[in-house]
């Protein structure tokens, strides 16, 4: 598991994946960072996984009652994260006609 | 990699394959408006396929236990992304608090499970994770609580702060490196949790709320780091690639926000901001100011081509974004071309204006960012301010001596009129004086924010019927 050939992989992914994060970030409008804040902050939360597998593993008390409160930690901040998103995308409209205003003025 | 992987196997590092793709187009869709909601649902589909591939593990044995922290999870999450558009700065220093929260208990459970069998690297490693887990968890706590205002929203400071500071991170790092060495000391480990903990509080104690843009995306990046560590240790590629995202976004937003704040990265790096000197109490007398009457401002506007108004976060205090939105409208009808400058920290937190704004049902594209606007002024008969003060102080240009001399400000006083609306004269947060206040073309208009735009909104529909 902790073999050098492993670190090496993962190491290669970590600095790859920070310079995608760096050229997609960059271009995020600036209209955008906050929602941009809350959608990474969800992304993030897929730490879940491993705290899943702490406690669908049950390999010991301890390791199950930390599991089990990062467990609910992240799962808030996924469904928690999205929803605010969400949200404020949807406030964001153009004063150009857009290519959906009849579905929105119908609504309103 | 070289271990032949069972087939179940395959298809759960497939899944997360899969994801990896869709968190990364998530973020790329977020470059506009027109496709970021492309971006949330990419990020879901990603998030389900992940947490799916996950709870296929064979070595999962108990999955009631995970059902039930899922829906609680779901139950605090719900509330949370429910809350007004002003709370979102706090929210989302709750929810840096909650991702390190996770990171930090995973990090530790790993430790007591695997040491003293844990490769030196491994554990420099878990190390970081747990140090930058533990002092987001507490530092992102005291950023929601000043910004909930329920801690003092002032910067404490006391003599030697730094100095503390640094014996604490290098206490926690000393305990560190003994682990590294030594992984059967197991008995230090919760120290190094504590100095952390204690280490996150301390961080923030110094820092006021104008700082909070910086701080919180500093946190954001410090949690995405940790997050990224985590991968590390759990060799798990998609979340190394997750907080490798979310840590290279946070970074980016710290250095814009530093950059906007005139301050160096390095600065921010290492937390030591929010020590703005109160500004010599110079110049005392009182200068004298124009100011003008709701009807008089009215008869400005409605008179004027081209206006630019300057929100700042003491419009979102006095709840007036809705009244600004009546005002643009009332103008708008009556043909003047009316725009929104916003500065980089107008806010709470990085965009937080916009999204004030928008909430508001102002159009996204009558806002515009600093850099580009900042031309127009001189073309602009009419910029009005609303509650923001520093990011228009022209001392930032021109005097050396201020304490926020060289920060970018909206050149507002080129405009040919400028009016302000204040409550009084007294000076703002940072106690700084604002010179534009005392410009010959500059009218002073006294009042609550939201009370005044009404006025302004009923004297320009009162006429017209």
């Amino acid at each position: 598991m902790n073999s050098s050939s492993n670190l090496i992989n993962a190491l290669f992914i970590f600095v790859l994946a920070g310079f995608i994060g760096f050229e997609v970030i960059r271009r995020v409008s600036p209209l955008l960072h906050t929602p941009l804040m809350s959608l990474t902050n969800a992304l993030d939360a897929i730490a879940v996984v491993g705290a899943i597998l702490l406690v669908g593993e049950h390999k010991s008390t301890l390791s199950t009652v930390f599991g089990f409160i990062a467990v609910v930690a992240a799962t808030s901040n996924i469904v928690g994260g999205f929803l605010i998103t969400d949200r404020m995308l949807k406030m964001f409209k153009s004063s150009r006609p857009a290519a959906t205003p009849a579905a929105k003025s119908v609504g309103k | 990699m070289t271990t032949d992987l069972a087939g179940g196997q395959v298809i759960i590092e497939l899944l997360y394959l899969i994801a990896s793709v869709l968190f990364i187009l998530s973020l790329k869709w977020m470059s506009s408006p027109t496709t970021a909601r492309h971006g949330i649902w990419a990020g879901e589909i990603g998030m389900l396929l992940a947490i799916c591939g996950t709870l296929l593990h064979h070595g999962i044995v108990d999955y009631k236990l995970i059902f039930i922290a899922l829906v609680l999870g779901t139950i605090i999450g719900v509330p949370l992304g429910e809350v007004a558009m002003t709370a979102v700065p706090q929210r989302t220093a709750l929810s840096h608090a909650f991702g390190a929260l996770c990171v930090t208990l995973v990090g530790s459970a790993e430790f007591y499970l695997r040491a003293p069998d844990i490769s030196r690297f491994m554990m420099a490693v878990l190390s970081l994770e747990v140090i930058l887990g533990g002092l987001t968890v507490t530092g992102s706590l005291m950023a929601a609580g000043k910004l909930q205002e329920i801690l003092p929203q002032r910067p404490l400071t006391y003599k030697g702060q730094n100095l503390v500071n640094f014996v604490l991170l290098a206490g926690a790092l000393a305990i560190a490196v003994t682990l590294v060495l030594h992984p059967d000391a197991r008995s230090l480990f919760p120290f190094m949790i504590l100095i952390a903990l204690t280490f996150g509080v301390l961080l923030i104690i110094p820092i006021g709320g104008a700082d909070m843009p910086t701080v919180i995306s500093l946190l954001n990046g410090y949690a995405g780091l940790s997050a990224a560590a985590m991968g590390f240790v759990l060799n798990s590629k998609l979340l190394i690639i997750a907080g490798a995202l979310d840590g290279s976004s946070g970074l980016i937003l710290s250095i814009i926000m530093s950059k906007a704040m005139n301050r160096s990265f390095t600065n921010v790096l290492f937390g030591a901001f929010g020590q703005v000197q109160p500004a010599a109490a110079a110049g005392e007398e009182a200068r004298p100011v124009r100011s003008a009457t709701p009807e008089e401002a009215a008869a400005i506007l409605s008179a004027a081509n081209r206006v630019i108004v300057v929100p700042g976060y003491g419009m979102a205090v006095a709840q007036a974004q809705h009244k600004v939105r009546e005002l643009y409208d009332a103008l708008s009808k009556r043909g003047v071309d009316v725009r929104f400058a916003i500065h980089p920290v107008a806010g709470r937190m990085p965009g937080h204006m916009n999204v004030l704004l928008a909430e508001a049902d102002i159009p996204y594209d009558r806002l515009i960012e600093m850099e580009e606007i900042n031309g127009d002024f001189p073309q602009t008969d009419v910029a009005l301010v609303i509650g923001a003060n520093d990011v228009t102080n022209p001392a930032a240009r021109s005097d050396a001596s201020s304490p926020i001399y060289g920060m970018p400000i909206l050149d507002v006083d080129k405009a040919h009129t400028v009016m302000v609306i204040k409550r009084s004269m007294n000076p703002g947060f940072a106690g700084i004086d604002n010179p534009l206040y005392y410009l010959d073309n500059t009218l002073m208009l006294f009042g609550d924010a939201k009370a005044f735009v009404g006025s302004i909104v009923r004297e320009l529909t009162g006429g017209h019927g």
